[in-house]
């Protein structure tokens, strides 16, 4: 017992170590294995097996895919997917590049997308995607993370945008207009406050105050749609001390004071962020597209999903889920890129995606038979041309990190003294940022 | 006999069959050992040893190692925001946790020993049923149960007018986190501590009645004493894992709020896999465990000289 604990405490990073020790040395038996017979002329002739490695989060797609591409392909090439906890999944790839053993076709998160290309994890697929017809509609926020210098390494594979979700039922309650979401921070302050006053066990807004990555998921938005920025273009000084995150700040601070934001949020790790509006205990709550397959409706709970606002108006949402790429050391580029033209071809994207209700990869495919009997469907996979996602290769470190600078920001202006604190926690942002550099 | 037979030749030959025989016998005693050094070596020294040598590198979770860091992995620890903090938080919390569970795991093995024989069983069982729930189970338990969203003690609490923020405030989360680790702990101390009270004889506990002692002078002047060595085993294994504690905070207040729970470990854990930095964290898991070392070497050397003077 004691034995485990300690060896977690001593261990934990080196059994990382070991594993690279590990994959390090198997590397010689590897490769003559691992490369099959030359594909000559570049047509794929012999059968194929390409591996593919995907995090967990975003399994029901990936399996959805590999399962239908393997049943298409049947003779000439199989998909072996691996799907990785999420958790592990940086691990994984890192002990897996020390050695070279990178699966052909490479997922990751997308705020990770940068470090990868940084790291030449990915081979060079420029051209491929620029020949596609369709290059000008993938998810424009996706290619972005996926690109570096100008090079493409990265198509959208998954993708999951953050909006506003509101309770219909409550709304109506309180005497507000079910059909007419708040169009602006301001309004959105009171109707929560409309809401909040229905009782003691009805709130106004679920906000996820203790979780970084869903605070960035979430709070971005307001501030892109006031035509601000969270950084400055390559990512190396936080510009969250500026005039529309401060005024995007104040709200939510006022919220809290006043009492329409949850008390419960404060304390939200993120664990428990659908349980409030799934209750049907809380009018509003900012949460991510997945949440509209999850979360059923009685009635008490009726869904309804608007864009987040600014503080004055506008739209815009964080462009969540995850990038996919060919290895740099794969040996089938060729295989590989087959698969991912498929996946983002119009069939799979809508008979697979799109009617299992998962938001298309494709702008120009948003509205789609599918979508078309759920209005709510189409606003979010319209918002994805809309959407935006900042660029660090210190993202997950500066942002996400539960003892990072960004939840401390965002915890002092809205549970704390206010947005006077913003000048003083961005410099917070900033360092972390450069660091190592 | 390749051993015999490469062994120098010696002038008398009873000399050189006892050498034969020592040697036999002790090349047997390597090959008894042998499974268990294998299991040490590959469990602890290697990766021991691969640890240290990261804690020597630039060494980035995802990338190549950059080259040699030493020492500034070393020197540049004391500048990490988090880490001096956590020290003291996790010096805090073990001296917390170490009273509350020797105390009540003492008082839980008195009960269960003093119970009419029938109760023994029952209470047995029941005090040490949550050990065998896992220490991340019983935080997820814990953190469902303190919900308020989610949880019954909040409502239970709310009939009496009564409102805590169990998670929300520092105070209240290290009381709860030590609330969960007593519930989950106490059944295990208390049957070491259980064992160690059955084996004092009863005939020790009949002179102090013919002296006519009182139950707390028995207590004090008896049954503790003979005890201490059950208990100085469960002091060490408290501290020790008081001081490597993770996963009770991790899962129940994730450092928080506002980095008031932060331990030691999970600052190491922090710098590994959020700040991608393995080769700062391996120089941190170091100094714990240099730190860890130290002071079980002190608890033993005490324990060690006390027991002499007994």
């Amino acid at each position: 017992m004691i034995h485990r604990r300690i060896s977690t405490a001593l261990a934990g990073a080196s059994i990382v170590a070991l594993a690279l020790a590990g994959c390090a040395s198997d590397d010689g038996d590897d490769t003559p294995a691992g490369a099959p017979e030359d594909d000559d002329n570049g047509a794929v002739t012999e059968p194929v097996t390409l591996t593919m490695w995907t995090r967990s989060v975003t399994a029901a797609q990936s399996e959805a895919l590999v399962a239908a591409f393997n049943e298409e392909n049947e003779d000439q090439i199989t998909i072996e997917l691996t799907v990785v906890p999420h958790t592990e999944y940086l691990q994984k790839v890192s002990a897996a590049a020390s050695g070279d053993n990178l699966p052909d076709i490479l997922a990751a998160n997308v705020i990770d997308g940068p470090n990868y290309s940084t790291l030449g994890l990915w081979t060079d697929i420029t051209d491929r995607v620029e020949a596609l017809e369709y290059s000008d509609a993938l998810a424009p926020a996706h290619l972005d993370v996926g690109s570096l210098d100008g090079s493409i390494y990265a198509v959208p594979h998954v993708v999951d945008v953050s909006a506003l979700y509101y309770n219909k039922v409550l709304l109506e309650q309180a005497g507000l207009d079910p059909e007419s979401p708040p169009s602006t921070l301001e309004e959105l302050a009171e109707q929560a406050a409309a809401v909040d006053a229905l009782g003691d066990d009805i709130g106004g807004l679920y906000f996820p105050g203790d979780c970084g990555g869903c605070l960035a998921f979430t709070v971005f938005p307001s501030i892109w749609a006031a035509d601000g920025s969270v950084m400055n273009d390559d990512g190396t000084e936080g510009t969250l001390d500026s005039e529309p995150a401060a005024e995007v700040l104040s709200v939510y601070h006022q919220m809290w004071n006043d009492g329409s934001m949850m008390q419960e949020s404060r304390n939200e790790t993120g664990a428990t962020q659908n349980s409030a509006f799934e209750a049907g205990s809380v009018g509003f709550a900012l949460l991510g597209s997945k949440a509209l397959g999850t979360i059923p409706e009685n009635e008490g709970l009726e869904i309804g999903v608007a864009p987040i606002p600014g503080p004055d108006g506008g739209v815009s949402t964080f462009v969540g889920g995850d990038i996919i790429g060919i290895s740099s050391s794969s040996e089938n580029v060729d295989a590989a890129w087959t698969f991912l033209e498929w996946s983002m071809s119009e069939d799979v994207q809508l008979d697979i995606y799109a009617q299992a209700g998962f938001i298309p990869v494709r702008t120009d495919l948003a509205d789609n038979q599918y979508a078309a009997e759920d209005e709510r469907v189409v606003l979010m996979n319209e918002l994805v041309s809309d959407g935006n996602l900042p660029y660090s290769t210190r993202f997950f470190q500066t942002f996400n990190d539960p003892q990072g600078p960004f939840l401390a920001l965002i915890r002092e202006a809205v549970f704390g003294s206010g947005p006077d604190s913003l000048p003083a926690s961005n410099e917070a942002v900033t360092d972390s940022l450069q660091a190592g550099m | 006999m390749d051993i015999a037979s490469s062994a120098p030749p010696r002038r008398r030959s009873s000399v050189s069959s006892a050498t034969v025989r020592a040697r036999r016998q002790s090349l047997r005693g390597w090959l008894y050992a042998t499974p268990a050094t294998a299991v040490l070596l590959g469990l602890f020294v290697i990766p021991l040893g691969l640890a240290v040598w990261m804690s020597l590198h630039r060494w980035p979770l995802l990338g190549d190692v950059q080259g040699l860091n030493f020492p500034d992995n070393y020197t540049r620890i004391p500048e990490h925001r988090l880490f001096a903090d956590a020290v003291l938080f996790t010096v805090k919390y073990t001296l917390i946790i170490a009273v509350v569970l020797l105390v009540l795991s003492l008082g839980l093995a008195l009960l269960v020993q003093e119970t009419k024989r029938r109760r023994t069983g029952f209470l047995r069982t029941a005090f040490f049923l949550p050990v065998v729930t896992g220490l991340t189970t019983a935080a997820l338990l814990f953190l469902g149960l303190l919900s308020p969203s989610a949880g019954p003690v909040d409502d239970i609490l709310g009939w009496f007018g009564v409102r805590v923020d169990f998670l929300g405030d520092p105070t209240w989360a290290l009381i709860s986190t030590v609330t969960m680790m007593t519930w989950r702990f106490a059944g295990f101390y208390m049957i070491i501590l259980l064992a160690g009270l059955q084996a004092i004889p009863g005939d020790v506990y009949e002179a102090a009645a013919i002296d006519g002692a009182s139950r707390w002078r028995t207590l004090r002047s008896v049954t503790i004493p003979l005890l201490r060595s059950s208990l100085a085993m469960s002091a060490v294994l408290i501290v020790t894992g008081g001081l490597v504690a993770f996963e009770q905070f991790y899962v129940l207040t994730r450092g928080g709020p506002d980095n008031s729970t932060v331990t030691m470990v999970m600052t190491i854990f922090r710098q590994a896999f959020s700040q991608f930095d393995l080769g700062t964290a391996a120089a941190m898991s170091v100094v714990v465990l240099v730190g860890l070392v130290l002071l079980n070497v002190l608890q033993l050397r005490v324990l060690r000289s006390k027991d002499e003077v007994a």
